[in-house]
């Protein structure tokens, strides 16, 4: 779907088109069915009314075989019309169900993979409500548009045209009023229409901004309570309300009357087409039709009637599509925009493989079983040839520049060793680069200057998905997923055995907790883990970083929300899991770092003092007095 | 609606709860209906006049014709004015209607929920009840739009046809006998099937949905294994599942359209055919003058009316599928209109708390009537007027849920809390509360000006009321280094101040109402330990005659207080100074040791 020169909606209306393009041809083959039964009806309907005058008028009622013979094949004659549209429509009805719901599960599943492989900076810098509307709401827009409106104004067309030949056969001058006609309801649809939607948009905005207060509202009821400002907050809420009631209240009336506008505009026109082709009958006028010309007759007036109904019906009923179409407008450009985004891009060609120590002592690359340890492979494009570097977990960075946006640096100069087994700790305000630093290792971003180098190698070399793999990280945010705890702790490691799991959620003390749920293990978790306490979300979250089991961990302010109690628990379960790997420590409890090989005071992303807790203490700096309370930190 | 009684409450019960909210609009929604009404009236007339001018044209003398096209002309274009302005008033009516029963409907629920207790919100959750007022409130508007618009139009226009084709042609009524019981079984059948599908493919899809928020909240997990592929596969299979129930109800959905054509069809068949034989057989001609049955003109007309009367089965059967779908919206939405605040004021009470004096007699507390064990269990206590007391415990030992009772939060389960001399139950809930200042521990500022925030407090307040009371809390400082100082906007949840800044401001709010008792419930947590050391001190040197009551993690925040109680699993510990704790008092021992061995001094 990638040629941004289309409106987004022709792109989405082609994509599906082309999903399957055999079962979409035999849809409108049947849609082009239906509409005969549609035809056939008045028509027929017609030929039997003629016949039946005449029959009155020349026959003079005698009844005869002949008309009932005549009568008797034009039943016939309706009775295959409707078969044929009756299972048309069947199988069109059930054709659009199975490419219609075929593509929204493809649309869904292209979104999605596609949002899976943006970079983090996409998720860092859009609402994540605004992502999810596109799954909530634009998706279902383009749905309605696909299988409902495009074959009913499909529908529509066909018996638009059919009627408006039948009606150039009959008279031409009748046909020319009619189309005034409908183009007087084009105009009116168009406006109603377009007010209707205007005020549609506008209330969407109200919706949200209504939303956005009574979330706000709800999240503060129990303050709001114990301030007795609860009039206050109904006025505030009162007067939003009368906002949106305002203008829905436009919305859905212009909604309303579009409808009985069309309707009785085509009713006017009826009676105009009755009264003036009366009037060309009176007065002898020419009648000019695609046969040839002759003159109008009751029986040309008459019949031509029922073809005007028929005509606005169809008008009425394409331009009651008018809202939906709006808003897969709309919803169709938000999820071409979502697609548009750039995919992460991952040019490392250094990965990560499973290896051992030949007889000479050299790393080589073996199978899992065999496997004694982790070895980064480096094809040379030189000279075809390949080393392979222990994975190790040594981290340096050397005057490392970066900012989020282009003009605005976060990070200044920033160099620092970690050695294999080390701690090393990060203490700063909100927005002094702490974060920022765990980004750049992982390359959730890229550096702007400098160079970071992993084991020696140049991170930028190495593919982005044996990197992250071989970091480990516990966030503030312990980001649990539905599915049993099982399932949790096994998402660091997908082919971990129960054993496995249940270890590392010893290691990571969760194993006493999960153990007196009443489901243990296969406890589900909803919502983020919403049925468990903070302190034991966390703990679940080292445990999955333990059965990672990854050379480098980076915990960024895991036990921030835990009072100093859980914390203790918590501590144990992480100095556990940090034994023997590199460590990269975020904390603004000190704490946590205390014990930390070396220690980074970063301020305004620059790093203001280095070196162990002893040392800082004694130089009686910026984080002497953090340590001593004399400074907040947020 | 039937008055089928279910497990929950009937539908009547339901009825009357939803029709108290329509007020105002009761007689938009009448106009609209009696509107609807006529315009289906109109609507039913128009075709039966068209037939019969298409009749009369055919056979009066041309003559005659112009003036017989001109009268049926002008009573046609009559109609179709009316029918035109009755359905913009119904239109606009029954958008005013429905539009406004939701309105009152919101703020009926917001409303209901602003007069909460403590207790009525912990039963629902945040989301729950935003939900409620939001999305559940939509489905009802549409409901209710659907409804009124076609609870009396559709039936109208089945009788009216009925009626119509019975008395033009009564010897082919039976041909309505066959087609409408064929349709009803049919459309019965769909939504029969459909909607157990439909519950099900939405709870999916609502699941499905969950899944895609925690992938978009969790991108940095995601992307930190390395997840991508195994959390699109997971994603796939769940898609496949539901475009598998999805398929089934669409293709179940897409048979009422051509079970809808068969049953007209039918009826046109047997109308035309039989409508012919009877045309045939019964028309003879008599002195000049056709005598017959049925003429041709209203031939057509039976057609429409069969037309009319199945179309409005059809417009039935909608009504009902989209009153299912919405019934557990309406549901939850009846669920928050009848819960009964279970604290409210009682008229007349007392007014005036007389001083900051706390006195806990016997109190016990569980937050559910049917919890087993007590939150809170035999608490006896007496802070004297302009006391400062600590409070310490670990999470879960009843903190919060110790002081929530004084400022009557919560109702106690035995025993009685006295304030100012007398039980909290016998003041007037607002003076009470404005009396027994609370900061929370999950404290929010809310989007406003700094000013307006503190405002809070007391509306009334000076701006050198304000200064002051933000010098004690140690706010001015910081507020004052902001480039618009007190008339800073915050964001929404307060996003733009770090957590201390938030707390300090909280604080300062709560020091405007000027209470007789301050309680801080660990509002201090972020704050640094010399700032903290401030505030207390400022507290003590301004408010001297305020009773205040500290909840803190840390033992530096209370140790200076008169007397600290240690709570252990809802039961007090012990109560002592600083000193006497350490002496006698293990809990406190402990956590003075965590505290000392690591971080704070």
């Amino acid at each position: 779907m990638k040629n941004s020169k289309k409106p987004a909606i022709l792109r989405i209306i082609f994509d599906f088109i082309k999903s399957n393009k055999i079962l979409f041809a035999c849809a409108i083959g049947c849609i082009l069915l239906t509409s005969v039964g549609n035809i056939a009806a008045p028509l027929t309907l017609q030929v039997i009314v003629n016949r039946l005058s005449s029959w009155i008028k020349e026959d003079l009622c005698q009844v005869n075989p002949q008309i009932l013979k005549d009568i008797g094949m034009n039943v016939i004659i309706l009775v295959c019309c409707y078969i044929v549209s009756i299972s048309a429509a069947f199988a069109y009805s059930q054709i659009m169900a199975v490419i219609g719901q075929g593509y929204m599960n493809t649309l869904r599943k292209k979104i999605f993979s596609h949002m899976e492989d943006l970079p983090v900076k996409y998720f860092d810098t859009n609402d994540k409500g605004d992502i999810m509307s596109v799954y909530l709401n634009d998706v279902d827009t383009v749905r309605q548009l696909l299988i409902n409106s495009i074959p009913e104004i499909l529908i529509c067309t066909c018996t638009f045209l059919t009627a408006f030949f039948i009606m150039l056969f009959s008279s031409l001058w009748l046909t020319l009023f009619v189309i005034g006609g409908a183009i007087c309801m084009i105009f009116a649809s168009k406006h109603i229409g377009g007010h209707s939607s205007r005020n549609f948009i506008a209330q969407q905005d109200v919706i949200g901004k209504e939303e956005g207060y009574i979330e706000e509202m709800m999240n503060g009821l129990k303050v709001i309570k114990s301030f007795c400002h609860e009039k206050e907050s109904i006025e505030g809420f009162d007067k939003i309300n009368k906002k949106l009631n305002d203008v829905s209240t436009k919305a859905t009336s212009y909604a309303n009357i579009l409808m009985p506008v069309m309707g009785n505009i085509g009713n006017i026109l009826y009676v105009l087409v009755a009264f003036v082709g009366t009037i060309l009958f009176l007065t002898n006028s020419i009648n000019v039709t695609l046969v040839g010309v002759n003159e109008i007759t009751v029986g040309v007036i008459v019949s031509f009637l029922p073809l005007v109904r028929q005509f606005t019906n169809t008008v009425a009923q394409v331009s009651n599509q008018i809202n939906t179409i709006a808003l897969a407008i709309g919803g169709s450009k938000r999820i071409c925009d979502l697609l548009d985004e750039e995919k992460e891009v991952d040019d490392g060609y250094v990965t990560l493989v499973r290896g051992k120590y030949d007889s000479n002592g050299q790393i080589v690359e073996c199978n899992e079983k065999e496997a004694t340890l982790w070895a980064w492979k480096h094809p040379h494009s030189a000279d075809q040839s390949v080393t392979y570097t222990l994975l190790k977990g040594d981290i340096r960075m050397f005057d490392v520049d970066f900012g989020y946006v282009p003009n605005k640096i976060v990070l200044h100069n920033v160099t620092l060793y970690a050695e294999p087994g080390q701690k090393v700790a990060f203490v700063g305000a909100t927005g002094a680069g702490k974060t920022t630093i765990t980004n750049l290792l992982n390359r959730f971003y890229d550096i702007a200057d400098g160079k970071i180098r992993y084991d020696g190698i140049n991170i930028n070399k190495i593919s982005k998905k044996d990197l992250r793999q071989s970091l480990g990280m516990v966030l503030q945010d312990t980001n649990l997923f539905t599915g049993t705890i099982m399932d949790n702790i096994r998402y660091g490691k997908l082919d971990a055995t129960d054993e496995e799991c249940i270890a590392a959620a010893k290691l990571a003390n969760a194993h006493s907790f999960i153990e007196r749920l009443p489901q243990g293990y296969n406890t589900v978790l909803h919502n983020d883990g919403s049925n468990l306490s903070q302190g034991q979300r966390q703990l679940l979250s080292i445990a999955r970083a333990a059965v990672h089991n990854a050379p480098v961990m980076i915990l960024d302010e895991a036990t921030s929300s835990i009072d100093t109690r859980t914390e203790a628990i918590v501590t144990k379960g992480m100095d556990n899991l940090m034994k023997g790997r590199t460590v990269f420590v975020i904390a603004h409890r000190l704490s946590t770092i205390q014990n930390s090989d070396v220690i980074m005071v970063l301020d305004h992303g620059v790093i203001i003092e280095r070196g162990s807790h002893e040392d800082l203490i004694a130089k009686k700096g910026m984080y002497y007095q953090l340590y001593t309370g004399a400074f907040e930190l947020e | 609606m039937s008055k089928k009684v279910n497990t929950g409450p009937t539908y009547r019960e339901m009825l009357k709860v939803f029709v108290g909210s329509i007020r105002e609009y009761k007689t938009s929604s009448i106009l609209s209906m009696l509107f609807i009404a006529l315009e289906t009236c109109f609507e039913c007339v128009i075709p039966f006049v068209m037939s019969k001018l298409i009749n009369v044209m055919q056979e009066v003398n041309n003559t005659d014709l112009l003036n017989t096209v001109f009268i049926y002309s002008g009573i046609l274009l009559t109609l179709a004015i009316c029918s035109f302005f009755c359905g913009i008033s119904a239109g606009k009516l029954s958008a005013k209607a429905s539009v406004g029963f939701a309105t009152n409907l919101r703020r009926d629920l917001f409303t209901k929920i602003s007069s909460f207790s403590f207790n009525n919100i912990d039963k629902f959750s945040i989301s729950s009840l935003v939900t409620r007022q939001t999305t559940d409130v939509w489905y009802v508007q549409n409901a209710y739009m659907m409804f009124i618009r076609i609870c009396l139009r559709a039936p109208l226009m089945l009788i009216f046809s009925i009626i119509m084709s019975a008395i033009m042609a009564p010897k082919m009524s039976w041909i309505f006998l066959v087609t409408i019981p064929i349709l009803i079984i049919i459309l019965a059948v769909i939504i029969w099937k459909c909607l157990p599908i439909f519950f099900r493919v939405f709870k999916k899809y609502d699941s499905l949905n969950e899944s895609i928020e925690e992938n978009v909240r969790g991108i940095r997990v995601v992307k930190t294994y390395v997840r991508e592929e195994y959390e699109k596969e997971k994603f796939n299979k769940r898609s496949e599942d539901i475009k598998k129930d999805f398929v089934i109800a669409e293709r179940l959905i897409g048979l009422s359209n051509p079970a809808m054509m068969f049953s007209m069809d039918i009826s046109m068949i047997l109308i035309i055919y039989f409508g012919s034989m009877v045309i045939v057989n019964t028309t003879s001609i008599v002195d000049d003058e056709i005598v017959t049955a049925l003429d041709i003109g209203s031939l057509s007309s039976l057609i429409t009316y069969g037309a009319q009367i199945l179309s409005s089965l059809m417009m039935i059967s909608m009504v009902f599928v989209m009153l299912a779908m919405s019934i557990a919206s309406i549901r939850r939405i009846y669920e928050v209109l009848v819960e009964v605040p279970t604290i409210k004021s009682v008229e007349g009470s007392e007014t005036e708390v007389k001083d900051g004096e706390i006195i806990f007699k016997n109190v016990s507390f569980k937050y559910k009537t049917e919890a087993k064990k007590f939150a809170l269990k035999d608490v006896n206590l007496t802070i004297e007027n302009g006391q400062t007391v600590g409070i310490i415990g670990g999470t879960g030992s009843s903190k919060s849920t110790l002081v929530n009772l004084i400022s009557r939060f919560y109702d106690t389960t035995e025993g009685e809390v006295i304030v100012g001399g007398k039980n909290v139950k016998e003041y007037n809930l607002e003076s009470l509360r404005n009396a027994v200042s609370m900061v929370l521990q999950k404290n929010i500022l809310f989007s406003g000006t700094i000013k307006e925030n503190l405002r809070w407090g007391n509306n009334s307040a000076t701006d050198e009321e304000i200064v002051e009371a933000c010098k004690i809390a140690q706010a001015d400082s910081f507020v004052e280094s902001f480039p618009d100082k007190y008339e800073t906007r915050i964001l929404q949840g307060g996003s733009n101040v770090s957590g201390g800044q938030k707390q300090r401001l909280c604080i300062a709010r709560a020091i405007l109402k000027k209470p007789k008792v301050l309680i801080m419930d660990d509002s201090t947590s972020a704050v640094d330990t010399k700032t903290d050391a401030l505030i207390r001190e400022g507290l003590k040197n301004t408010l001297p005659n305020t009773t205040k009551i500290i909840i803190a993690q840390r033992i530096n925040s209370v140790q200076d207080a008169d007397f600290i109680i240690v709570m252990e699993d809802g039961k007090i510990d012990g109560i002592g100074t600083h000193d006497e704790l350490l002496k006698n008092n293990k809990v406190y021992q402990e956590i003075y040791e965590i505290q000392n061995r690591i971080g704070g001094k």
